[in-house]
């Protein structure tokens, strides 16, 4: 067993969350080791998205646990599951329209220097940083572009070198090709490639099969707050999810 | 791995062309700024005025014209704040009139002109802070919450001035008088060392000279003014990313009406005396003098300089209808269409301006 010598980035155990009479997700467990693409698929309403909030630290689950290498954390708030190394690439990438790229980057965490008796903000520290990270994604994203003005692949590098920076262990990526070009999700799909070989994690949540597929190393397939499945991507097929997520399979 | 650093070596070459790129953005950045168009239409109107009207260029006029909008000025870089974060203020009139009245009323009761200057400063504070709670931590519209305050402060201001005008300041009138009517630099005939051509700019004038020196630094170089735009931008963003939105949110309705505080106090001491009438129907001057200035009323966008410049054009335009023998009835339609103006060279349509763009159909027509 890997998981007793060498801890798991993610060990999720029997959780479970409730709104009041409605249970979201029941029994719901998974590893997820450093360096692994998870695709997370499920119809609308399958509790998806309660499993990503409860991992980004929206709220705690109502039963069960969730390990961070190896230690119980209930989160209550994002920021705690940001301080655990996991971060969260929104649907709508939380971008701030009128500023630059670089400026999102490190948004709530900008670099200061001292000009006594003030710490003003390091703009070319900023810029120059940012500027490296998105090389290092090789995007074309430039640090001072408002991001107003760029293509939905170019936001998605910034959200994405936004996780960089913090030295995420764990990306949470909920829809990134929902509505982007076809030319832009290559984009996407190279800069998650990119995120694996450089050891992090990355949970993808679509419902876009052929994106899925590209790219995940294990498929896991939710139906009505359960995991019917979790399988690696290369002993499955888009028929057989397809299958699980409507439920014409029951579970494999 | 070696294909990396490949490829990291050409991504040098790429942000050294980027560096270049970005001084080409920076001067297009300049033109298609409100602020640059507006400050071109002052220009032009002040040059226009000084050819036409022989009394509008001398420098008494200029001192004149700079005392008249400096307090409009100085609440217009408060409103620039509160607008930058998606909000509006409504109550910064109000404000001014309670703000006169309880310092007017500290000066009748004869303590000194410091105690009445900070009694007033601290009910503007209080009011501001109360804007800033409602609309910050309770969550509702900033239009409704400053505008029951407009009405209260206004109501407040009447009651504790028994609707009388208050004038008899006791031993420290004269203080509060000069410093209402401090001038720099003084003109020999004054005692000064100035010669005659040179303006004796007026206490409220340098005042918000140095109040936009200030906040327009701290939109340069703070992380708070970064925060402050990233709310405007995308409030849910901001609070993903762990900015303290209702902090900085209620710091600016606090910082909005220290603004009205002080334009308030600093018009008390002018006149020498205080009503409570006094900023009544400012609110829509100074929300006009910021958009004018490039603030948007959707959040995001604003400057000081813009601040500052929007209500010095409403002013000289208003100087210049006077001085052209308009009846004053008419201003409100000029500064009306002034906003509009303003507001449509400011707009941008696919990233250039609305100049721009008219500007490069035209060319591409012929």
């Amino acid at each position: 067993m890997r998981g007793r010598l060498n801890l798991s980035l993610l060990e999720i155990r029997n959780v479970a969350k409730s709104f009041g009479a409605i249970r979201a997700v029941n029994g719901f467990s998974l590893t997820i080791e450093a360096g692994e693409v998870l695709g997370l698929m499920g119809d609308n309403g399958a509790g998806k998205s309660t499993m990503v909030k409860l991992i980004a630290g929206n709220f705690p689950p109502t039963e069960g646990e969730i390990l961070v290498e190896g230690k119980v954390c209930h989160f209550h708030r994002p920021l705690q599951a940001r301080a655990m190394g996991i971060e969260v690439v929104y649907q709508d990438l939380a971008l701030a329209d009128n500023l630059t790229a670089s400026q999102n980057v490190f948004l709530g965490r900008e670099l200061k220097k001292v000009l006594w008796p003030f710490r003003i903000l390091h703009k070319q520290a900023m810029i120059d940083r940012s500027g490296e990270l998105f090389a290092e994604l090789k995007s074309e994203t430039r640090p001072r572009d408002l991001v107003r003005k760029m293509s939905g692949g170019q936001r998605q590098a910034v959200a994405i070198a936004r996780t960089r920076l913090a030295q995420a262990k764990l990306v949470l990526m909920d829809e990134p090709t929902a509505s982007i070009s076809v030319r832009q999700v290559a984009q996407v799909l190279e800069l998650i490639q990119r995120m694996k070989a450089r050891g992090v994690a990355v949970m993808l949540i679509s419902h876009r099969m052929p994106d899925v597929f590209a790219v995940s190393d294990r498929i896991i397939v939710m139906r009505r707050g359960g995991k019917v499945a979790d399988k690696l991507t290369a002993e499955t097929s888009p028929e057989e999810i397809t299958g699980l997520i409507t439920g014409a399979i029951r579970a494999a | 791995m070696p294909p990396d650093t490949e490829y990291s070596a050409a991504e040098h070459a790429h942000i050294a062309d980027v560096v270049h790129l970005t001084e080409a953005t920076w001067l297009r950045s300049i033109w298609t700024s409100q602020p640059f168009w507006v400050t071109v239409a002052l220009l032009i109107l002040v040059v226009v005025m000084s050819l036409t009207e022989p009394s509008f260029g001398t420098a008494d006029n200029a001192a004149n014209i700079t005392r008249n909008f400096a307090p409009f000025g100085i609440m217009a870089l408060g409103m620039t704040i509160v607008i930058i974060t998606g909000g509006i203020d409504l109550s910064v009139g109000s404000i001014m009139g309670l703000v006169a009245i309880v310092a007017g009323l500290f000066l009748t009761w004869e303590y000194p002109w410091y105690v009445a200057f900070s009694m007033g400063l601290l009910a503007g504070l209080l009011c501001g802070a109360i804007n800033g709670f409602f609309v910050a931590y309770v969550g509702m519209p900033s239009f409704v919450v400053t505008l029951g305050m407009l009405a209260i402060a206004r109501s407040l201001a009447v009651v504790f001035s028994q609707n009388q005008m208050l004038y008899k300041f006791g031993p420290d009138a004269p203080t509060v008088k000069a410093i209402g009517q401090f001038k720099w630099p003084l003109r020999v005939g004054s005692g000064g060392w100035a010669p005659d051509w040179m303006p004796e700019f007026s206490g409220q004038f340098w005042t918000m000279i140095v109040l936009g020196l200030i906040v327009g630094s701290v939109f340069i170089f703070s992380g708070w003014a970064r925060h402050l735009f990233a709310i405007g931008g995308n409030e849910n963003a901001a609070r993903l990313t762990g900015v303290p939105v209702n902090r900085i949110k209620w710091q600016a309705y606090v910082f909005c009406s220290f603004c009205a505080s002080i334009a308030s106090i600093l018009q008390l001491g002018y006149n020498g005396s205080a009503i409570n009438a006094l900023g009544t129907g400012y609110e829509l001057r100074v929300i006009a003098a910021s958009v004018i200035g490039g603030a948007d009323l959707i959040g995001g966008a604003g400057s000081a300089y813009g601040a500052i410049i929007g209500s010095a054009l409403l002013e000289v335009i208003r100087n210049a209808l006077l001085m052209a023998g308009i009846d004053s009835n008419w201003q409100g339609a000029f500064v009306g269409a002034f906003i509009v103006i303003a507001v449509l060279l400011g707009m941008q349509m696919g990233g250039k301006s609305i100049i721009a763009a008219a500007w490069e159909r035209l060319r591409t027509r012929k």
